[in-house]
C-alpha cells in the first residue's frame, strides 16, 4: 500500500474528461497522464463529462479518420489499479446512451453525486 | 503555499499562457512558493525560442524564459508532447536525428511524472487551459 512507499504523499487525484476522444488530442493525452500516474501510486479516479462520454463507448471505428482507435486502454486500466470511473449519468442520457454501451464497467452518477466526488479530491486534472 | 501550475495551451491562439504567467507574477509577489510549472498538450509551444511576436505585442516566451531566470522556476515541457509537436531541446534532437534544437532558455524537457509529481508535492495544482 501506499504507506510502504516512504516520502511519497498518497492523495486523491481525479482525472476529468470532458471532450469527445477524436477530433482533439485532449482525450488521448488524458489517457496518457492517467497511465504515467498510476505507477506514483495515489488514489486515482476518473470522471467522465459530457461529450467525454463518447470516449467510454463501444464499437468505435477510426479507419477513415486515420487516427489510432484506443478505447481498448480503458480496459488495461485495471491493470494499473485504477478502477474508479464515474461516469455522469445527465451526459449518458442526453447522447442516448446507457451503462452497456460503454467498453469498461464504471459507476454511473448524477451530476449533484459528481460535485461530491470532486469535493473530495486533493487534485484535480481537467482535460 | 506551494503552488504546481500546468499549462496545456500554445501561446498567443488561447489566453491560458497569459493567465498563467499572470498568476505565477502574483502568487511570487505575494510570497508564494512555485514548485513547478509542466507544459502539457499544446501547451509545449510556449517553450520554442524561435517566436517573433510583432514588436508592440507581449513576447509570452521571452517573458516566461525571463521570469524563469528571475525566481528560478522550474519550466518544464512534456517529452511526449514535445516530440508530436516539434519541440526539441539539444540532446532530444540528437537523439531523434534532428538537425536542429529549438526549446527556450529556461525551460526543460521531461516526462509526465513531472506533473504527478507537482500534484503531490504542491498545496494546490493549478489548470490553465480550454
Amino acid at each position: 500500500m501506499t504507506e510502504e512507499n516512504a516520502g511519497s504523499v498518497a492523495k486523491r487525484f481525479l482525472y476529468v474528461n470532458r471532450r469527445a476522444p477524436y477530433g482533439t488530442l485532449y482525450a488521448l493525452e488524458s489517457l496518457e497522464v492517467v497511465l504515467i500516474g498510476a505507477a506514483f501510486e495515489q488514489d486515482v479516479s476518473l470522471a467522465f463529462l459530457g461529450d467525454g462520454v463518447y470516449q467510454l463507448t463501444k464499437g468505435q471505428d477510426t479507419k477513415a479518420l486515420e487516427v489510432k482507435n484506443f478505447s481498448p486502454a480503458f480496459r488495461a486500466l485495471e491493470d494499473y489499479d485504477v478502477t474508479k470511473l464515474y461516469v455522469e449519468k445527465e451526459a449518458l442520457e442526453a447522447r442516448g446512451l446507457s451503462e452497456s454501451d460503454l467498453v469498461v464497467p464504471v459507476e454511473v452518477v448524477d451530476a449533484e453525486r459528481m460535485a461530491e466526488i470532486m469535493e473530495a479530491q486533493d487534485v484535480i486534472l481537467s482535460f | 503555499m506551494k503552488f504546481g501550475i500546468l499549462v496545456n495551451e500554445g501561446p498567443y491562439t488561447h489566453e491560458a499562457s497569459d493567465t498563467a504567467y499572470q498568476f505565477v507574477k502574483a502568487a511570487l509577489a505575494k510570497g508564494h512558493e512555485i514548485y513547478r510549472v509542466f507544459f502539457y498538450h499544446d501547451g509545449v509551444n510556449n517553450g520554442t525560442r524561435l517566436t517573433v511576436p510583432p514588436q508592440d505585442d507581449r513576447n509570452i516566451v521571452k517573458r516566461w524564459s525571463e521570469l524563469a531566470a528571475e525566481h528560478k522556476l522550474d519550466l518544464v515541457v512534456c517529452i511526449a508532447a514535445a516530440q508530436r509537436r516539434g519541440l526539441m531541446d539539444k540532446s532530444e534532437a540528437k537523439r531523434n536525428g534532428k538537425d536542429a534544437d529549438n526549446i527556450a532558455p529556461g525551460f526543460r524537457i521531461s516526462g509526465l511524472g513531472q506533473l504527478i509529481e507537482a500534484g503531490i508535492q504542491s498545496d494546490r495544482l493549478v489548470v490553465f487551459g480550454d
